[in-house]
């Protein structure tokens, strides 16, 4: 056989064949299999038939979709409290000027390239993420027992390191909080590790169930996965104080199970990268393993630029470099190496100490200011009266308040005062201003006086 | 609290007791873990790097150079950054990307007049790149056709094979390359398109293919797209290096306007890396034809929720950077011709290597250099002609002897050329 020689006749015959042949079997989604001549079947992948076609429409992300509502909402006084993304006191998105400034100094420094980065990021990134998370003096980094990777977000960051468990970890369990950001249980599910769930939320405190949490990680088996929430958690805002952190340490410790820590809001909770970096940094005291998935999505505005890195605490830096050989083999067939832009921006702002500081000042207004939401909300409630204790208002931390409401009081206070949220009561602090925290603050005194 | 340390512990509660108990219970979890190999492509620029010799010369990633050696930022792509900086907020895109990005990029694969596009038939979403939209389509595949394989041409990109096996979909290879003629092995092809189970899914390098740079002809493209048709098989393209492979756009989707031709409903996975420099940025789009709107919104859909549990939303910046340059009429004239400018140099290299080869009198025919197209020469050298151009010339390239032209320049031509006349004029 010659290479590049056709063996069947010129196109155009075969036109005239295959419009023979579709006149007879216009319709048919059968496939013939017929004499080798005019064996042309009504092919899958011809005009009519998709090899797709019993596929159903997904629904609707449930936190997405509360804005796709909002945003059909013609009413002035509308307010939207679903997604948690920072708004200013006049309701706008912010980008922090040390991120303007440090994309300007990208964008005018010439001899920038958009070179794929490595695989594991943008090396100074990772290095510095490591830092913020763990601590500049920590031991495990001094001692080169972490091996950090960029990844897309928190989300990429949990992804790869549930995958990176699914592959080389014995127990393929995962315990998460009950409940959690909805994502979570996809992320590992999708991975091929069971997810379970153990207790956290008291609904008749508002506050944590600290020993449904410690009987249900207690009796968990010996080397499970426990996804922790390290600040401001997601929806409900409820933290351990750090005498209960420490008593978790200890109990996860015993049972030798795996931390796999979820911070999205380091700063943004207490306004103290220190101080929301707290939980993280006993556990990694101790000496032990850890995984750390960290985002920069809202303590630096960088939301749709996918900022993230995950770290793993090793025991040995040899056990840490053999580790980051395989979170390679898990990045490079998902999507080859992360964007660099973001990460530049990052790394370009955590290693200038003068905008680094100015990060930090950013960082703690926001945090001030929905500190100050939640004591206005709470003393707005307080003068009206309204029935109820409305302290987990104050006593919650972090973008979001599971305020208690009801799905009944949810959908009244969306009808009647045109106030969006997720179905569950969470709601976004960072989504009120001082001018619209008296319109919430009677739309939740009228669904609880008015509704069960 | 004292109650379940004197439990949990014996002696004092010091520091160093709990850190020594700690140390002594728990078992390193990883000790098991072995190291992983190295990424054949990516470990060669890593090998290059650590070179100290003068004389290096990498021809080993895919990435342009320009006639210096030195990376390039398209003008198009600066001028558009620049009108992003400071100016644009960052909030989340949606999971299946933006929305404008998405469609001036459906308008480059299927015709700025398409019907397919007109009738909202395609199901499309913003994807990490080239990769990022295999890996979707891949993990789609194995969710809705779940007994299916997927045939894949040999050679291919070696993280074709990744993408595929940690979709957990089966895979199948195709004959392609045709080593005795350093081209296309069309006859074996048109077998194994044959031969396959009807229905089967086919991966297909729309334009200049990589590794090889060995493309079909108009008219093979034609008769693979009618014995497609024949065994109602699904075609997915590759397509990475669209305009950078003859320098026109169009042209390039040429195999691609076939298949629609012939009423094919294909799947596309595009990438911006090379044609428009964006490597680093991520940007890229994975599109499916369906048969008619409302299932284009359940595929859709579909694809969301895969994006969503593996980053969620995908990054802004490329996207932004993309859809400025393509809706501006000037800066979209601007990169047609940048884009044209580094595949008129690839091929005057192309020229140029096989010039040098020839006037040193290698005994072997160098046609191919010329005859392939796009990013890179298969050159059909042997892994061990391969390590002696690394060891002995510092020049650093894929062991299955892939060369990367965008790597070759007037001033390392002559030296490259040489290298190989050296390794190979005994073969």
């Amino acid at each position: 056989m010659h290479g590049g020689k056709a063996l069947l006749s010129p196109s155009s015959s075969a036109d005239r064949r295959l419009s023979a042949l579709v006149r007879h079997l216009e319709g048919s989604s059968s496939i013939v299999m017929g004499s080798k001549d005019s064996s042309i079947a009504a092919s899958p992948t011809s005009a009519r038939n998709s090899v797709f076609e019993h596929i159903l429409q997904a629904s609707e992300d449930p936190i997405l979709g509360v804005t796709v509502a909002y945003n059909k909402d013609p009413s002035p006084v509308k307010l939207n409290l679903g997604v948690g993304a920072y708004r200013t006191e006049e309701g706008k998105p912010l980008v922090l000027n040390v991120v303007r400034r440090a994309e300007q100094m990208l964008v005018n420094d010439n001899s920038r390239v958009k070179e794929y980065l490595p695989i594991v990021g943008l090396a100074d990134f990772n290095k510095l993420s490591a830092k913020l998370i763990l601590g500049a003096d920590s031991p495990a980094i001094q001692e080169n027992r972490v091996t950090t990777v960029q990844c897309l977000s928190g989300t990429g960051s949990l992804r790869i390191g549930a995958e990176f468990l699914s592959r080389h970890y014995n127990q393929h369990i995962i315990y998460i909080p009950q409940p959690t950001w909805g994502n979570h249980p996809k992320v590992f599910a999708l991975s091929g590790i069971t997810v379970k769930f153990y207790r956290y939320y008291d609904p008749a405190t508002r506050g944590l169930d600290f020993q449904g949490l410690l009987e249900d990680l207690g009796s968990a088996p010996s080397g499970a996965i426990v996804l922790l929430h390290a600040c401001a958690h997601n929806p409900t805002g409820v933290d351990p104080t750090p005498q209960q952190w420490e008593q978790i340490r200890q109990l996860m410790r015993s049972k030798a199970l795996l931390p796999f820590f979820d911070s999205a809001y380091q700063g943004f909770a207490s306004g103290n990268l220190d101080s929301d970096a707290h939980s993280v940094r006993i556990f990694v005291a101790d000496g032990g393993e850890c995984l750390v998935a960290q985002s920069y999505a809202k303590n630096m505005g960088l939301y749709g630029e996918r900022v993230g890195a995950l770290s793993i605490v090793c025991r040995t830096p040899d056990v840490a470099g053999r580790v980051e050989s395989q979170l390679k083999l898990v990045i490079r067939p998902m999507y080859s190496n992360p964007p660099l832009h973001g990460a530049s921006i990052v790394a370009r702002i955590l290693k200038d100490s003068n905008m680094y500081q100015e990060w930090t000042v950013e960082l703690k207004a926001m945090a001030d200011r929905i500190i100050s939401m939640r004591q206005k909300l709470f003393d707005a409630l307080r003068n009206r009266g309204t029935p109820g204790d409305w302290s987990h208002i104050i006593k919650q931390i972090g973008m979001f308040t599971f305020t208690g409401l009801n799905r009944n009081q949810v959908s009244f206070m969306t009808e009647e005062y045109h106030i969006y949220m997720t179905s569950d009561g969470r709601i976004s602090m960072a989504g009120l201003s001082s001018k619209t925290v008296p319109h919430l603050a009677d739309a939740i005194h009228a669904a609880v006086t008015r509704l069960d | 609290m004292a109650q379940l340390i004197r439990s949990g512990f014996s002696g004092r509660i010091t520091k160093s007791g709990v850190l020594g108990a700690a140390r002594s219970m728990s078992t390193a979890w990883w000790s098991h873990v072995e190291p992983a190999a190295k990424d054949p492509i990516l470990g060669v620029t890593e090998a290059f790097l650590a070179d100290p010799s003068p004389n290096k010369v990498n021809v080993g990633v895919g990435a342009y150079r320009d006639d210096n050696g030195k990376p390039v930022v398209l003008g198009c792509v600066r001028e558009a950054e620049r009108r992003i900086a400071g100016n644009l907020n960052m909030e989340y895109l949606p999971m299946g990307g933006s929305v404008k990005m998405v469609e001036e990029t459906l308008k480059l694969a299927y015709g700025e007049n398409s019907d397919l596009i007109k009738d909202k038939r395609i199901a499309a979403v913003q994807a990490l790149s080239g990769t990022g939209a295999c890996r979707l389509f891949a993990d789609f595949q194995k969710r809705f056709s779940p007994d299916s394989q997927i045939y894949i041409p040999v050679p291919t990109w070696s993280n074709h094979h990744n993408i595929w096996r940690d979709a957990n979909v089966p895979q199948r290879t195709f004959h392609y390359y045709h080593p005795e003629s350093k081209g296309l092995d069309f006859a074996s092809l048109m077998d194994d398109v044959k031969n396959a189970p009807n229905g089967s899914f086919f991966l297909l390098h729309a334009c200049a293919h990589n590794p090889t740079g060995v493309d079909p002809t108009e008219e093979q493209w034609k008769e693979i797209s009618y014995q497609f048709k024949v065994k109602g098989h699904y075609a997915l393209f590759d397509m990475a290096y669209q305009g950078f492979a003859s320098g026109d756009p169009e042209r390039d989707a040429k195999s691609i306007r076939i298949f629609l031709e012939d009423g094919h409903l294909i799947g596309c996975a595009q990438s911006y890396a090379k044609n428009m420099g964006l490597y680093g940025q991520r940007v890229g789009c994975l599109s499916m034809v369906c048969e008619d709107e409302k299932q284009a919104v359940a595929v859709k859909s579909q694809l969301q929720q895969i994006a969503r549990p593996m980053y969620s939303n995908p990054p802004i910046h490329g996207a932004l950077v993309v859809s400025i340059i393509l809706t501006d009429p000037d800066l979209k004239k601007l990169w047609l011709k940048e884009v044209k400018g580094m595949a008129d140099r690839i091929i005057g290299m192309r020229t140029a290597l096989r010039e040098n080869l020839e006037k040193l009198g290698s005994p072997l025919s160098w046609e191919h250099i010329t005859k392939q197209i796009g990013m890179f020469c298969y050159s059909g050298m042997t892994p061990e002609q391969v390590d002696r151009l690394t060891n002995e010339f510092h020049i650093y390239l894929t062991r299955n002897g892939r060369i990367s032209m965008a790597g070759v320049t007037t001033g390392n031509v002559g030296y490259l050329a040489n290298a190989i006349h050296e390794v190979t004029k005994t073969a």
